[in-house]
């Protein structure tokens, strides 16, 4: 009866298929001259997932972002973002799409309210009931931590507040579907924390679809309704981070102590292990503790096995 | 209100925001002075300069050719800051937003017109105020100043936005953009008449804007007296439109064309290459 009240009100909770997936990707290759970065990779990304890509540097993870945003040119498979293809994807399409660049030097003689209210008036022809547009510029600035450095020049501004105001641009017309290339390369813990936050609230709150590359495992984990692993050109693992640990092994390790000396066991059914362990009086055992394969375990396990079997790889940038 | 026409309007004030950067910061304004402040340095100085056969000093001839000469160079303008702004991903940013590139461009546009603007104010009015024998434009003369000004911006500009997509890299811009500016200077006829020149030159002269601009303005602003330096003893109104005119037709229809091919190939992975290359040059 719960599940079914729960279907009621929502009828499309966050990761559920449906027939309007955000993105849907089959068969995509990418080929730069003779060399293949990506070989058949498939994918989708249902409406309001947080979904993070994994992989190893040159694994292809900026190349599949690229090519979703339409700012490059695939060499085969189909790809439909929004439901349009984004080699096809008109300003309309655009305007749904938020993307968090990597900021150099651009605009350096803006400041930051000027910049961002300037860029978030491309967005208002767009703006609907339901999806007002541009984000207030005030608010948005406030939620991102920018609302003390509104007149600032955007050359005089550190490595962490650029990447912030990075993020500010790209959601600044509140987008369905967010990408971000490594967004958090170079934040302090603090600044960390607090994109996380901003990407539960845009989650929770404005039902963003996000789709995020990253090298920080732990980020994955945290931030993630799914984990996509890419190796060598090609999707080898999709899954919830527990999903992923469990089918990599299956097996536990624990480990005991009894009376100051150390014990590790690993067991395929590590409860009923413990519970042999504990009703077995081998005497007062301490120190119990039961670890299965971390998202780390499972990441390096799935990476080495595809190296080992996978062609070079070297992604090429031009 | 259409979605271009709004996005043109953003890029308008885009532009707008832009000048009024150049003008507020230091460097910006530095590279101003000392651009504009070159030619009418020059002009100061050649106030009592005189000419055989005219009735006027050097700076009151070669004033009205400047002023021409300031409107075709308007062209380093875009094709400088599209090759800077792609790499430095600042095209790359306004081309993530909708209509982006639209408004990317017509805040270029209207950079360099403001720029130009201030390089023609700079040079007209000191001019009129300190050099004697200038003509002052009547209702006619006026509307032709305009005409030419308007003209000589839309043969010159798309060539800057052609060269900006173009080119690899915006240091080009900075060597190879002043070699070609200096030869125009030389080929306007402003410093030397252009009959001085054998006749392959005069006729490579004639094919491009700055000669008919420096025209154009002599005549708005110099005496008739003095088309008689001119070839062909004529200010060649018609020739100088038909000029001005097929440079801006051709820019119009292949400017879109090469700026669309570039602004497709800009992505977040060759802003990022650049920076690499650039870090590597420190």
């Amino acid at each position: 009866m719960y599940y079914m009240t729960e279907l009621a009100t929502d009828p499309r909770p966050a990761g559920v298929p449906n027939a309007d997936p955000a993105i849907a990707v089959s068969g995509l290759r990418m080929r730069y001259g003779t060399h293949d970065v990506l070989h058949g990779v498939d994918f989708r990304v249902e409406r309001g997932e947080v979904v993070t890509l994994l992989g190893p540097n040159g694994a292809g993870k900026t190349t599949i972002i690229e090519i979703l945003e339409g700012f490059r040119t695939r060499s085969a498979g189909e790809v439909l973002v929004l439901g349009k293809d984004p080699e096809h994807g008109d300003e309309a399409w655009r305007s749904g799409i938020g993307i968090v660049l990597q900021s150099w030097r651009d605009h350096a003689k803006w400041r930051v309210r000027e910049l961002l209210t300037h860029l978030g008036e491309f967005y208002a022809p767009f703006s609907t009931a339901e999806r007002p547009r541009p984000w207030p510029v005030d608010d948005l600035m406030e939620l991102v931590g920018l609302a003390p450095l509104a007149l600032q020049r955007i050359s005089s501004l550190s490595g962490g507040q650029r990447r912030r105001l990075d993020v500010a641009i790209g959601i600044i017309g509140r987008p369905d579907l967010l990408f971000l290339d490594e967004p958090t390369a170079g934040f302090d813990p603090e600044a960390r924390r607090g994109f996380h936050d901003l990407v539960h609230r845009l989650s929770d709150l404005e039902s963003t679809t996000i789709l995020l590359t990253t090298h920080d495992l732990d980020e994955a984990e945290k931030l993630a309704d799914r984990i996509l692993i890419l190796a060598a050109g090609r999707i080898v693992a999709d899954g919830s981070g527990d999903e992923l640990a469990r089918s990599v092994s299956t097996r536990a390790e624990v480990r005991w102590s009894v009376a100051g000396e150390r014990f590790v066991h690993e067991t395929a059914d590590a409860t009923d292990f413990v519970r042999q362990l504990l009703l077995g009086g081998e005497g007062p055992i301490a120190d119990l503790e039961v670890r299965r394969a971390t998202l780390e375990d499972t990441y390096m396990t799935l990476v080495r096995r595809d190296e080992s079997a996978g062609p070079t790889r070297m992604e090429d940038r031009s | 209100m259409s979605l271009t026409v709004n996005a043109i309007r953003i890029g308008v004030a885009r532009g707008w925001t832009m000048f009024r950067h150049l003008m507020t910061t230091a460097d910006g304004l530095g590279n101003t002075v000392f651009w504009n402040g070159v030619p009418l340095g020059y002009l100061i100085l050649n106030r009592n300069t005189e000419i055989e056969g005219v009735p006027f000093s050097l700076a009151t001839l070669a004033l009205p050719g400047l002023i021409g000469l300031a409107i075709t160079a308007s062209a380093y303008g875009p094709a400088y800051y599209i090759a800077a702004e792609r790499e430095d991903g600042t095209l790359l940013r306004t081309k993530a937003a909708p209509y982006g590139i639209v408004a990317y461009v017509t805040g270029v546009l209207v950079m360099a017109t403001l720029e130009t603007m201030v390089s023609v104010l700079v040079l007209l009015v000191p001019g009129i105020i300190l050099f004697d024998g200038l003509v002052l434009p009547d209702a006619i003369g006026w509307l032709m100043l305009v005409a030419v000004t308007v003209l000589a911006l839309m043969a010159t500009l798309p060539i800057g936005v052609i060269i900006g997509s173009v080119v690899k890299s915006p240091r080009l811009i900075g060597g190879v953009g002043l070699l070609v500016i200096g030869g125009m200077t030389i080929l306007s006829g402003i410093f030397i008449p252009l009959q001085a020149f054998p006749g392959w030159l005069q006729v490579v002269a004639q094919a491009f804007p700055p000669y008919w601009a420096a025209m154009g303005m002599r005549s708005v602003f110099l005496p008739d007296a003095v088309v008689a330096g001119e070839i062909g003893q004529s200010w060649r109104t018609l020739e100088m439109f038909g000029v001005l005119g097929a440079w801006a037709l051709v820019g119009a229809l292949v400017a879109p064309v090469v700026l669309r091919r570039m602004a497709r190939r800009a992505t977040g992975s060759s802003v990022e290459a650049n920076r690499q290359q650039a870090l590597q040059r420190m």
